[in-house]
């Protein structure tokens, strides 16, 4: 064959293989929906939809920032927290329901897909700072009641800025790949063995509560070391420390062993003390002002499941001196 | 003779200021900790873990106002860093600390006046019961939340 030719077949093979490669990449990274059809006739439960606001942590990121964290509003979730992290900075989006600059405009539908699948009404992926790796694992009815509660909230006019990623993390397009590699899994599912109590404390733990998010270690791209799940990591901002929550961490409390029991957790869940007499501090702080609001028998189902979990040896924190 | 003089001035006064730095440090470090173990006690008397006893109620609160008149001024300007201090342990100060200094401080006013009145209303298990967790949240959670930072 000339030389001419065959040039001229291998770049017709090269761009077949590029319009191949670029099909499969769209294909793989479609964004999942859940239409209004997958959604049945309901009566939220708006007492219920509360409990889920308190224990999914919304206001922790949605609320309106102050710099005073104990005078912030809770309820008026008009977005605008920055969250730094090592792909960018991240600006928290208005979920009040405006409907111009919230979610007033939102089905149901499209608030039960961006909490399962990540995926916005425009069909854009969300970014998983928002923990629907975790909220994927809620019931459909925790959901529906959740949205039904969200509406009752003030609206609050105001669109947060966008975020300021580095690329390629500014192309929501890859998120579809990381859903890919990272996802797993769906509603959760009760483990017959166990007690109600457990499963409850699973159930609120692994999905509203999404408690995994903060307290593991994370890779590279940015998703959860399953196999490290729990055991503490640095704080998104790399600036602190998130313990260990399985039993290879909660035994030990500054230069002291401190053991914890399983009602020390429950009573920490309420008013933020350990075991050594210290209050938490950083973001921690937030977390119990919700969960303080939960019913005890929920508090001491989370202290359940989490007293349960198997020891995890994570990643060393920085040594003590600084 | 004089270049002498001036020398051993000049490495006892560094000395010094290298010893205060450590002083402030550690005393802090420590009334916070007392802070704390008298919080615990305050915390299982709560709970029903150890028998209520006023005179141990009194004496954690009377360490809650000691501490809160001496912490304000432990926090000089150079001692932003715990770096090198053999007493520096998983936690530090947020650089928010020096950033906010007034409000910082303002705050160790209210730990001490919070401590005072809600002493005065603790007689019994139900009352410390009920004073206990609002005054922690928001005496010690409420500023650890903004001004401490945990490393490890």
């Amino acid at each position: 064959m000339r030389n001419h030719l065959r040039l001229r077949y291998l770049a017709i093979a090269a761009m077949a293989a590029v319009a191949v490669a670029a099909t499969l990449f769209w294909v793989l990274t479609l964004p999942d929906l859940v239409p209004a059809s997958a959604l049945p006739p309901y009566t939220p439960n708006l007492a219920n939809g509360e409990t889920m606001f308190n224990i999914g942590g919304c206001s922790a990121c949605h609320a309106v920032p102050d710099k005073d964290p104990a005078k912030v509003d809770r309820l008026r979730l008009g977005g605008g927290l920055v969250l730094p992290s090592p792909f960018g900075t991240f600006t928290v989006p208005n979920i009040s329901p405006d409907p111009n600059d919230g979610i007033g405009r939102w089905s149901e539908a499209n608030f039960v897909t961006a909490m399962w699948e990540g995926t916005a009404p425009d069909e854009a992926h969300l970014y998983p700072a928002f923990p629907y790796g975790s909220y994927r694992h809620m019931q459909l009815a925790d959901v529906r009641d959740l949205f039904a509660y969200l509406k009752t909230l003030p609206q609050v006019a105001g669109r947060a800025p966008p975020h300021d990623l580095a690329f390629p993390f500014n192309i929501r397009r890859l998120l579809g790949g990381w859903k890919l590699l990272f996802l797993r899994g769906g509603p959760f599912e009760p483990d017959p063995s166990k007690s109600a109590q457990w499963n409850r404390g699973a159930y609120l733990v692994n999905g509203p509560g999404h408690c995994a998010e903060c307290h593991s270690p994370r890779n590279f791209l940015g998703g959860i070391v399953a196999s490290e799940r729990f055991a503490g990591g640095p704080t998104p901002d790399g600036k602190g420390w998130v313990p260990n929550i399985t039993p290879a961490g909660l035994g030990h409390w500054g230069k002291e062993d401190v053991a914890w029991t399983e009602k020390d957790i429950a009573s920490f869940l309420d008013d933020g003390m350990n075991p050594a007499g210290d209050y938490a501090g950083g973001s921690m702080a937030e977390m119990v002002r919700n969960t303080s609001r939960l019913s005890a028998a929920d508090r001491a189902a989370i202290a359940n499941y989490i007293f349960s979990l198997p020891p995890v040896q994570g990643p060393k924190p920085p040594p003590k001196t600084q | 003779m004089i270049r002498i003089v001036l020398s051993v001035a000049a490495l006892v006064l560094a000395l010094s200021v290298a010893f205060a730095q450590e002083d402030v440090i550690k005393t802090r470090k420590e009334l916070m900790k007392a802070n704390g173990d008298h919080a615990k006690i305050l915390s299982d008397m709560s709970k029903g873990d150890k028998p209520y006893d006023q005179a141990a109620v009194n004496k954690a609160f009377a360490q809650f106002q000691e501490a809160a008149a001496k912490m304000p001024n432990l926090y000089p300007e150079n001692t932003k860093s715990e770096a090198g201090s053999p007493v520096a342990d998983e936690f530090s100060p947020s650089p928010k600390v020096w950033e906010n200094m007034a409000d910082f401080k303002a705050r160790f006013v209210k730990f001490g006046e919070e401590a005072k009145t809600t002493s005065a209303k603790v007689k019994d298990v139900d009352s410390l019961k009920a004073e206990l967790g609002p005054f922690g949240k928001n005496n010690c959670g409420g500023c650890h939340e903004t001004y401490r930072v945990k490393k490890g």
